[in-house]
């Protein structure tokens, strides 16, 4: 596991001085204004969580990073880049740069575990060194599932499954979406032990979540900063957790 | 821009690595293979029949055209004399290149069909027949009548163009219609392979959506579909080229009867130009796949 880590950590200092960048978004669905004036920069090898109640727009906010979603108003730039002048393969390439663990995991269901895993390596033309599959697939605790179709999932094998295929290229920016939702403490606790070591190796860290637990748990490992979203704006929310 | 080496590149060389992203569909890829190989049996008819009134509008128009026939009716005491003064005229009339005047034994042999081999054509008032061979740009009609009337009253001229051409124009429109057929059918083979590729291309949709975010170009994605259409459009065009040569095969040869069906066959090396038909297949299926693909990714962030 750190093998396969560390060969990668070097590659993180070659980034620019802000992973993300929003300056002013602003977005909506088409109603009512979701985001406004959402100004934000976060640094390389910085870790965050984004909390805020449910339907504030945490998911979208990732979204937002991702390219998913174009902001309505404001500029997002990812990587030292405005999102909205890249072109469809530059995005592209941009994500391989990101691992997004979504809210809903989504799969290949007609593909074994392990090849979803190594999705991101194989539409790159790269195979993933069996070694580092194996050691990935035993931390999130799906070794014995390897072989199986992702339907044949619990909800929290398939975040682990997503987890594991959002770093197994061994990303610089790393965006979860309630990666521990479907979680017990034990395991919970795991996944943070692995984030929290990826962000020691410079990848910056996001997290959605509502699990204040594992915020607590994660600031006595790393500086971690608390980001919410409270009636459309998001602030920092430091010192009172 | 894509180049044809990495087209072929893509299409020859396995890659299970790309293909396999997309699950394995089962009666799709049956109604493909079956489209495309109705498509390419009915290309090569279409073919075939251009070709065949392409020859017969050919040789209509152009080798019967060129000879044509002077008829000779008047008493047997001046028939002689009549077939000299035809023969002066035509020997001063500028684009005939040769004329004859038949012999009994070919007047018999011409007539023998209808009226069997013995006729008495000595008793009989048949007309004497010169045969004329166009030379050159042809000869005008109009001006010889005139003046065989002049010379020798009893000659009428019979230049067969008065129904050929419309004969060779028919022959030349079914051409037409042939191809026009052809281009048809390739366009439908487009529309059919662009529907079934965006019925694939909507069901596998979650598909797309997952190898767009895990950083997959929309070329690689596009590769994929477009492979496996193409592929499947080779194989089924070929079935029905081969399934359509074999039919023209066996079709019982009309060549003695001279009629229109005679040439409905291919001949010589015209029968290697039906294995046009699958790559010009290919080729649609892998622009209209292709196409399908990336209007498909389009709707995609
Ligand atoms: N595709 C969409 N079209 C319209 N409205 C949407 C869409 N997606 C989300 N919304 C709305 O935007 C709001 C924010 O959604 P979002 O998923 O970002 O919330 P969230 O903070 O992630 O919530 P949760 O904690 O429940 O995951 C919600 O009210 C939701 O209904
Ligand atoms: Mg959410």
């Amino acid at each position: 596991m750190t093998g396969m880590l560390s060969k990668a950590g070097a590659v993180a200092s070659q980034q620019g001085n802000r992973v993300i960048a929003f300056d002013n978004v602003a977005y909506s669905y088409g109603g009512a204004e979701l985001l406004s004036g959402v100004t934000l920069a976060l640094q390389p090898g910085s870790f965050h969580f984004l909390t805020g109640p449910s339907g504030a727009g945490k998911s979208t906010f990732l979204k937002l990073c991702h390219g998913e979603l174009l902001a309505t108003q404001g500029t997002v730039t990812l990587f030292d880049r405005d999102i909205r002048g890249v072109n469809r393969d530059g995005l592209a390439r941009m994500r391989r740069r990101v691992g997004m663990v979504e809210q809903d995991c989504r799969f290949l269901d007609h593909l074994p575990v392990a090849t979803n895993v190594t999705l991101p390596l194989s539409v790159t033309g790269r195979e993933a060194d069996p070694q580092d599959l194996s050691d990935l697939l035993h931390w999130v605790g799906l070794t014995r599932h390897a072989g199986a179709l992702p339907p044949q999932l619990s909800g929290g094998e398939r975040q682990r499954a997503a987890l594991a295929r959002a770093i197994i290229m061994s990303p610089d920016l790393l965006l979860a979406d309630e990666p521990t939702g479907n979680l017990d403490w034990d395991m919970s606790l795991r996944l943070l032990t692995l984030l929290v070591e990826l962000n020691r190796m410079g990848k910056t860290i996001l997290i959605a979540t509502h699990d204040l637990h594992l915020i607590r748990a994660a600031k006595t490992q790393v500086n971690a900063r608390v980001l919410r979203i409270r009636a459309g704006r998001l602030e920092l929310a430091g010192a009172d957790l | 821009m894509i180049s044809l080496g990495s087209v072929l590149r893509d299409l020859t060389r396995p890659d299970p690595g790309a293909e396999r992203l997309v699950p394995p569909t089962g009666t799709g890829a049956w109604l493909t293979i079956f489209s495309a190989g109705v498509m390419a049996f009915l290309a090569v008819f279409a073919l075939a029949l251009s070709l065949a009134a392409g020859r017969l509008a050919d040789r209509w128009s152009d080798a019967l055209a060129r000879t044509s026939t002077i008829r000779i009716s008047a008493e047997a005491a001046q028939v002689q004399a009549q077939v000299d003064a035809v023969m002066a005229v035509l020997q001063s009339t500028p684009g005939i290149a040769d004329a004859r005047p038949l012999s009994d034994e070919e007047e018999r042999a011409l007539l023998a069909p209808w009226f069997g081999a013995d006729l008495p054509l000595d008793t009989l008032p048949i007309p004497k027949l010169v045969e004329i061979t166009e030379g050159g740009d042809g000869y005008d009609p109009e001006g010889l009548r005139q003046r065989l009337a002049a010379e020798a009253p009893g000659a009428t001229l019979d230049d067969h163009a008065r129904w050929r051409q419309p004969l060779a124009a028919a022959a030349s429109r079914l051409r037409l219609l042939g191809w026009g057929s052809l281009i048809l059918i390739l366009a439908t083979t487009g529309a059919v392979i662009t529907l079934a590729a965006n019925a694939s291309l909507a069901a596998n949709a979650p598909v797309l959506r997952v190898l767009r975010q895990i950083g997959a170009q929309d070329g690689y994605i596009a590769r994929a579909f477009v492979r496996r259409f193409t592929l499947r459009t080779l194989g089924g065009s070929a079935t029905g080229v081969l399934v359509a040569l074999v039919a023209i095969w066996l079709t019982p040869s009309a060549q003695a009867a001279e009629g229109f069906l005679t040439g409905l066959g291919f001949t010589g090396a015209g029968w290697l130009l039906p294995w046009l038909l699958p790559p010009l297949c290919g080729a649609v299926a892998f622009a209209a796949t292709r196409a399908a693909a990336f209007r498909k990714l389009a709707e995609m962030p």
